[in-house]
């Protein structure tokens, strides 16, 4: 581990020198140092909660720390605001991106700029030196496209020039990779070192400790607040990362136990069924979930997974086809039906579909338990009593029973909500993207319910996009491609590369000969 | 000069679209900054109201006028700190303010109806562009408002879309988190759009009871501004649209009186209706449009802007 800074090197872009930041309750940010050389890519690395978000609130000027100092190219700054930080330098890319959709991306760029030219614009300038700015650093992006025309990594690269056309020599990332596909991911780094060659810093806020140490040069951990240390990249492993960031070893062997598959809780035979805009997003699918078995489901977003979750959950009609629960027919399925039937669904947006926000955790609870209930009252008190029992059960963190749900965290709630369902014993549990979001401590929690659910011989259907996550949960892993199964494989049988290939649109056989 | 009908039902179909038009700019104004306001037809009649009893006491219809505009900004300062500071409903506050204003319009002018104004705006022919056949009838031999409302129409457009203020003004409709992020103060961008709108509207009040129809009459807007705020959604939030929209209300509102000119016998109520019947009419019609293509409804209409802190 490197000193993060040292005195006769003054070759520092920043340096944020025992940075401390408390807010009513919590010290947000205790005693942080940490420095980026120009030309480093340098991954800013840890947990939610961890302070991340808040040290870079810092740097970028919305906060003002309570102690400590910044010094940018060597002298120390007061970063007074948003706008001062982007004058001397310092832009920050958000996780959600700060464009107008209707506007162009020059207009976009020419917003709140201030360049000295007059009140009346004119385009076609602006469009041309953003040309030149988009060629310099190898970001290809038509300047007269609107923004809704754009994909999300198109749309990363606009929010991109217009710090660059800001003259920005620090730029920030939070979480740059979470919306983008493999392939733009790849696409977004070498950008990033094409302007690390360039002369400028590059800070990555992120939890994906494989692309970390892939792309970056330098990597500084945030636990609780406090900086856990600065590593070169190439001097450390994933191992040695998630220690840092989680402060123990997470056993990257699940503790699976061995349980035989039983009978089939869910058989789809060559279900078809329609997506939202009216065409076939599922296509002739048949695949079956043994009880104790848990299914993975393997796909880039947006290739029929959601579409299979609802299927299953009975919210999206089925076109062709048959849908088999512990070989009972339930083809035509209500919602209300699915759930008698022992379907628990765990819907990609937690707090919506999942939970109603604005409902405290026992009104949660009690959305799938009041049905249960004899007579046409409601047992409050039962209800107050289950749900304290979910919580103590799953540790989860809730102030009072009375706060609305939205008050929890995602992990939090992704507890109370895998507590409510696994609290009726499923027969089936479809969970999509259930670790999104969520930091080691939940999603260990998380995995760890799920393998009970399969020890206690029930079914469980896992839709995930991280490949590492499936191979070490499921006991078989479901390809799709474009609402189509490109095969069923066992994660121990195949590399990952196999499974990419088949997610790209091979079939099993074909991805297996190496082809 | 000979006038054929037909000139003379577009002439005064410009006329009778002046209100609307200036009131929808305003209206325009206020929802591309992301604001509905619905209390226009409200702050038209404190604005009608206002400016006849200025103009009565001050003997100017400028002073009235500038009065009216006044009352408009006063009433539309209520709607923007209920709505950008509060946070409160939109509709709801323009809706009780459409109330308020049609109440207290009654109130103050109950003892000025029927009361005959001799300063008023009078037509002022246009030197030379009146003199060209059809065209100058039509359009060139009105009042003064009718040619700053012109004016405002070409002047709004441009300032919309080629200035900054105008871009910014925008950006804080379509995306205000966005509009924040690039330094921009959206409360009061937001605030001035709406209490300029607000002056529309009492611009837009002062012209019917100082010089479309020079008296003041209990509810005399008659719902001209709720067929502007429907003018606003005809005209895709464009003033050049919303002039031609404009026009084209006005001509049907006068349709009516020249009916019996052109030798057409039908029911007066019948004729009364076919504004608002038209207003439904084109409401259908163009959110279908806004509907099918993707056209310029402000993304952020409607939303108070609550900034993301912690």
């Amino acid at each position: 581990m490197q000193k993060p800074h040292s005195r006769e090197d003054l070759s520092y872009m920043v340096e944020m020198i025992g940075i401390t930041k408390r807010f009513p309750g919590i010290v947000a940010n205790d005693q942080i140092s940490f420095a980026v050389r120009p030309g480093e890519i340098h991954a800013l690395l840890g947990e939610n909660g961890a302070g991340k978000s808040t040290l870079m609130s810092i740097l970028t000027g919305l906060y003002r720390p309570d102690e400590g100092e910044i010094r940018l190219r060597g002298q120390q700054v007061h970063l007074q605001s948003p706008r001062d930080a982007v004058q001397r330098g310092i832009g920050m890319v958000h996780q959600h991106f700060k464009l107008v959709n209707s506007f162009t991306v020059a207009e976009n760029i020419l917003l709140g700029l201030q360049d000295g030219t007059g009140e009346v614009y004119q385009l076609h300038e602006i469009n041309k030196k953003i040309e030149a700015c988009s060629r310099e650093y190898g970001l290809q992006l038509d300047p007269q496209a609107k923004i809704w025309q754009l994909s999300v990594g198109e749309q990363q690269r606009a929010e991109i020039i217009k710090l660059l056309y800001r003259g920005a020599d620090l730029l920030i990332l939070d979480e740059p990779t979470a919306v983008l596909t493999p392939q733009e991911a790849t696409e977004l780094y070498k950008t990033l070192r094409r302007m690390a060659e360039l002369g400028k810093s590059v800070i990555v806020i992120s939890h994906k400790l494989s692309e970390v140490l892939e792309h970056t040069d330098a990597i500084t951990v945030l636990r609780s607040g406090r900086s856990v240390g600065t590593v070169a990249t190439s001097g450390t492993s994933e191992q040695e990362l998630t220690q840092m960031m989680v402060g123990r070893m997470l056993c990257p062997v699940l503790d699976k136990a061995n349980v035989m598959p039983g009978k089939p809780v869910l058989t789809l035979e060559n279900v078809t069924a329609l997506g939202d805009r009216g065409l076939p997003a599922l296509k002739e699918v048949t695949l079956t979930v043994n009880g104790g078995e848990i299914l993975g489901i393997a796909g880039v977003a947006g290739n029929g997974q959601k579409e299979l979750a609802e299927v299953i959950a009975g919210l999206r009609a089925i076109e062709s086809g048959t849908k088999w629960i512990n070989s009972v027919d339930h083809t035509g399925d209500t919602p209300q039906a699915a759930i008698h039937a022992g379907v628990s669904y765990i819907p990609e947006d937690r707090l919506g579909t999942g939970l109603v926000p604005n409902l405290n955790a026992v009104e949660n609870i009690l959305l799938k338990m009041y049905q249960k209930m004899p007579g046409w009252r409601i047992n409050w008190s039962q209800a107050a009593r289950d749900t304290t029992a979910i919580i103590k059960q799953h540790d989860i963190k809730i102030a009072h029973l009375d706060a609305p749900v939205k008050m929890l965290s995602g992990g939090n709630l992704q507890k109370l909500l895998l507590g409510r369902e696994i609290f009726h014993h499923p027969e089936l549990i479809v969970a999509m993207y259930p670790m999104r979001g969520l930091d080691i401590g939940a999603i260990e929690t998380i995995r760890k319910l799920l393998l009970e659910v399969r020890a206690a011989g029930k079914g469980v259907l896992l839709i995930s996009e991280e490949l590492d996550e499936l191979t070490c949960m499921a006991d078989r892993i479901a390809v799709f491609h474009e609402g189509m199964v490109m095969g069923v494989v066992r994660p121990q049988e195949v590399t990952i590369e196999t499974i990419g290939v088949m997610m790209a649109g091979k079939r099993m056989a074909v991805a297996m000969s190496g082809n | 000069m000979e006038v054929s009908p037909w000139i003379a039902i577009l002439a005064t179909g410009i006329v009778a679209g002046i209100p609307i038009l200036l009131a929808a700019l305003g209206e325009i104004l206020a929802e591309r900054a992301g604001v509905i306001n619905l209390g226009v037809e409200g702050m038209m009649l404190i604005g009608a109201v206002v400016g006849f009893m200025v103009s009565l006491q001050s003997n100017s219809p400028w002073v009235g006028l500038i009065a009216a505009v006044l009352a408009g900004a006063m009433m539309a300062l209520i709607h923007a700190f209920l709505t950008i500071t509060l946070r409160a409903n939109q509709v709801v506050s323009g809706l009780a303010l459409t109330i308020f204003g049609t109440g207290l319009s009654g109130y103050l002018g109950k003892s000025f109806i029927g009361v005959p104004l001799t300063a008023t705006f009078k037509p002022v022919p246009v030197p030379g562009l009146s003199q060209i056949p059809a065209i100058g009838p039509i359009f060139f031999n009105h009042d003064l408002l009718v040619y700053i409302a012109y004016g405002l129409v070409a002047l709004l457009w441009f300032f919309l879309f080629r200035t900054r203020s105008g871009l910014e003004l925008r950006a804080v409709g379509e995306n205000p988190a966005a509009a924040d992020a690039a330094g921009l103060n959206v409360f009061l961008i937001r605030y001035a759009c709406v209490i300029a709108g607000g002056m529309f509207a009492g611009m837009a009040g002062a012209y019917l009871s100082l010089a479309y129809a020079p008296s003041w009459l209990e509810n005399m807007t008659a719902g001209r501004g709720w067929i502007a705020v429907a003018l606003v959604i005809f005209g895709v939030w464009n003033p050049t649209k919303a002039f031609l929209g404009s026009f084209f209300f006005g001509t049907i509102d006068v349709l009516g009186f020249h009916m019996q000119t052109l030798g057409i016998v039908v029911s007066s109520f019948f004729l009364k209706m076919l504004p608002y019947v038209f207003t439904i009419a084109v409401l259908i019609v163009a959110t279908r449009e806004t509907k099918t293509r993707r056209v310029a409804i402000p993304e952020a209409l409607g939303v108070p802007y609550v900034r993301e802190e912690r």
